[in-house]
């Protein structure tokens, strides 16, 4: 699925991340790289890379996480449908993305959870109110069972407009 | 009154103030600039003072020689749009730009040359004598474009990074290629038989030409890199060496017969790596505002020249010529742009879209350097009917166009606008995503897919950092040393207060400074949100987002002539990020 020339090249960015030497990241390593530092999200990015409870990713799961966010090619959409879903698939990408807002993982996005991105996101210029009447109406927007939660259909029904693949692909892995 | 002493430092001041005191002028009154281009109104200025030259003297005013231009105008504009071309976007794309920069050259030019050759067969026109390779020369000086409206209308649209980097990237080569074509076109001119084996030496030239430019640029570069190393004790003359070794690079290339401008895009991009890892930050500000500024006035004198000339005697008006002429340069240019696009979009995921397409054709507007190329041309018979056509296509394309494409371009978004006005959760959930995608992108490392580029890298990192920077470290950016100030700052602070490691005084500071001032609001708010899906509430909520949801780090170049890329506002905006994951912690 990945070419060679792509592994290659993400094995050196790998080794220059590792500035310890020991063939895997820990946390620190990705807190070097300083764009990340001013990413609103970037902690939770991070985390993402780590399984539960471990504090070293290694190549394998490097590269894994970073494969959800490969262009979908065109000759992949008519590939076999009876295997196993692609990780760059439009709903394993939107997956990706539910799970960074969902932190206890119960599969839902509940208020407190929108409220802590939300406020990641957005200036310190809004008072707690503000925000939280935003997330009311995030959550009554996208609400259809009437949970007071997003779950991840609804998650998925909302972004059904937007251009998923291209939004969540990384230009360069092409 | 001793005024032959000083005639010429002064005549020139006073241009430079008239055109300074223009732009403030135009600046006062809020509205214009948004309506009307910068250009549009210089050019108007210019053709005021010709008025009033032509007056007075009651003879043609003062017209721009040659060389003042190429030596001394342009090389200032070219220098400024090479150094702040971002280089890795550059880079990636440079297959498609140098196909649009010289392919697409070259296409308008020979389409031009040719079909204002089969106007001229009109007996009608009384245009016989005019030969072909004349319109081709004609040819060449007119197609180069100058799309600083597009750039400016991209900025307001917020373009995808691979477009914006097109038109810019296409934008700085195609001056290279249009000076190259001419002088080719220029020399045939003064050949008495064109044969066969002059046509291909003709094609070698410009290979040569190009491929020279660039070697006597990249010299010129390392060597002002390698200067740069030894600077530390004389920080003031830090900036002198920039502009030096640039200038020096374009003067060696024309000595030498090859592009000088080539020459001085290769030292920019080549030095400007090593130079600012090298240079103070002052110094670095200073390199930065003197471009802008002698750019700007460059530019400026060129369109007040422009205003200028048009007045008098210096033109033949042939209208059928004239028109015929700028209706081939639209035609050219949009067919160029399409027929490249499509062979563009075939090999990439991007694709420029048909709105993109028009903006680019539509936005090809003539400028400083057709003018200045047409008073070059060798005096001949029908040298003012070229002046005159150019004159017209140059006010043609920056009046109509110029004014006419930002609300072109409004006129299309909006359309697509009123399709679907994004909801809340849907705003706050793009956002998150291009966060997310920004934060993945900077962790998996922005290489390309080229294998000379990372090849490159790696010559870099191991041989020339060594030899070029003075400390071998990582070149900071502005929001590094923002941070390691912040956390200084932070750390000085805290054990001043004598509590490290934990710090609640101040996001509690923060926080309550900015509650108490919004008091008012919150009142507002609470009512509203009672209100289920109420539709006022809806637009509140949109306001406040769209005012205060942090901006994605900027992908992409945010050029312009005549300001510097912007600064401040990721500055403020990584400083609260910073804060608040402190306190998060």
């Amino acid at each position: 699925s990945v070419s060679h020339s792509q592994i290659t090249r993400l094995y050196s960015r790998f080794t220059s991340l590792d500035k310890g030497e020991n063939g895997t990241l820990s946390r620190e390593d990705f807190q070097r790289i300083p764009e990340l530092a001013i990413n609103p999200l970037g902690d939770r990015i991070i985390n993402a890379f780590f399984s539960e409870g471990e504090d070293q990713v290694n190549f394998r799961g490097f590269m894994r996480t970073l494969a959800h966010f490969r262009p979908i090619e065109d000759n992949e959409k008519s590939k076999d449908q009876n295997g196993p879903e692609p990780l760059n698939s439009r709903s394993n990408k939107l997956h990706f993305a539910f799970r960074l807002y969902d932190l206890d993982k119960d599969d839902k996005i509940s208020r407190d959870e929108l409220l802590q991105v939300l406020r990641m996101m957005v200036g310190v210029n809004i008072s707690d109110e503000q925000l939280g009447s935003i997330a009311d109406r995030t959550i009554q927007e996208a609400d259809q069972d009437g949970d007071c939660a997003i779950s991840f259909a609804e998650f998925v029904k909302v972004l059904e407009k937007v251009d998923v693949e291209q939004k969540m692909s990384i230009r360069f892995l092409h | 009154l001793d005024y032959q002493h000083v005639q010429v430092p002064f005549e020139i001041t006073l241009w430079i103030m008239l055109a300074s005191l223009a732009k403030i002028a135009f600046h006062l009154y809020n509205k214009l600039p948004s309506v009307v281009p910068e250009s549009c109104l210089l050019i108007f200025v210019g053709l005021i003072m010709g008025g009033i030259i032509y007056g007075l003297n009651d003879k043609s005013p003062p017209v721009m020689d040659s060389d003042i231009f190429f030596l001394y105008l342009l090389p200032p504009i070219v220098l400024d749009a090479g150094y702040f071309m971002p280089s890795r976007p550059f880079f990636e794309n440079i297959g498609t730009i140098l196909l649009y920069a010289v392919v697409g050259t070259i296409w308008n030019v020979f389409g031009i040359g040719f079909s204002l050759y089969g106007i001229c067969q009109v007996r009608a026109f009384g245009l016989r004598d005019v030969s072909l390779l004349h319109n081709l020369l004609f040819g060449s000086l007119i197609a180069a474009v100058d799309p600083v409206a597009v750039l400016a209308v991209f900025e307001e649209i917020h373009v995808n990074e691979k477009l914006h980097i097109l038109v810019f990237g296409e934008s700085l080569l195609n001056d290279a290629v249009t000076v190259v074509l001419y002088k080719l076109f220029r020399s045939f001119c003064e050949m008495p038989a064109i044969k066969t084996m002059d046509v291909f030496a003709g094609v070698g030239k410009f290979f040569v030409v190009g491929i020279g430019g660039v070697l006597v640029g990249l010299t010129f570069g390392m060597t002002a890199a390698f200067t740069t190393r030894f600077t530390k004790d004389i920080r003031v003359i830090e900036p002198l060496f920039v502009f030096l070794y640039s200038y020096l690079s374009y003067l060696t290339a024309e000595m030498f017969h090859l592009s000088g401008i080539v020459a001085i895009i290769a030292c920019a991009m080549g030095m400007k790596r090593y130079v600012e890892a090298n240079i103070s930050l002052k110094s670095h500000t200073t390199v930065k505002y003197f471009m802008k500024m002698w750019s700007s006035v460059s530019d400026t004198l060129i369109f007040i020249f422009l205003g200028v000339s048009t007045i008098g005697e210096n033109h033949e008006w042939n209208w059928p010529y004239i028109f015929f002429t700028v209706i081939f340069c639209l035609i050219w240019r949009a067919l160029g742009v399409l027929v490249l696009t499509f062979f563009v979009n075939r090999f990439h995921i991007n694709t420029v879209t048909s709105k993109d397409q028009f903006i680019i054709a539509y936005g090809g507007l003539r400028g400083a350097i057709c003018f200045s190329l047409v008073f070059l041309l060798p005096d001949f018979r029908r040298k003012k009917l070229f002046i005159a056509a150019t004159t017209v296509v140059i006010l043609f394309t920056v009046f109509a166009q110029g004014m006419t494409i930002r609300p072109l371009v409004d006129l299309l978004h909006v359309k697509r606008k009123r399709e679907s006005a994004p909801t809340v959760g849907e705003q706050i959930h793009i956002r998150f995503l291009d966060h997310l995608l920004a934060g993945i992108e900077d962790i998996s490392g922005h290489w390309g897919q080229y294998y000379w580029k990372d090849k490159l890298e790696y010559f870099n990192s191991k041989y020339l950092q060594k030899f070029l920077l003075r400390e071998y470290d990582q070149p900071k950016s502005s929001i590094v040393l923002l941070y390691e100030k912040l956390e200084r700052k932070h750390a000085i602070e805290l054990a001043e207060a004598g509590q490290l490691g934990h710090a609640p005084s101040h996001p509690s500071l923060l926080c309550s400074v900015f509650l108490c001032s919004h008091n008012d609001r919150t009142v507002i708010t609470e009512k509203k949100s009672e209100d289920a899906l109420h539709p006022d509430g809806l637009e509140d909520i949109q306001e406040i987002l769209a005012r205060n949801l942090y901006r994605i780090r900027r992908t992409g170049p945010a050029y312009s002539r005549h300001t510097l890329p912007g600064e401040t506002e990721p500055v403020e905006q990584a400083q609260e990020i910073l804060i608040l994951q402190r306190r998060s912690l």
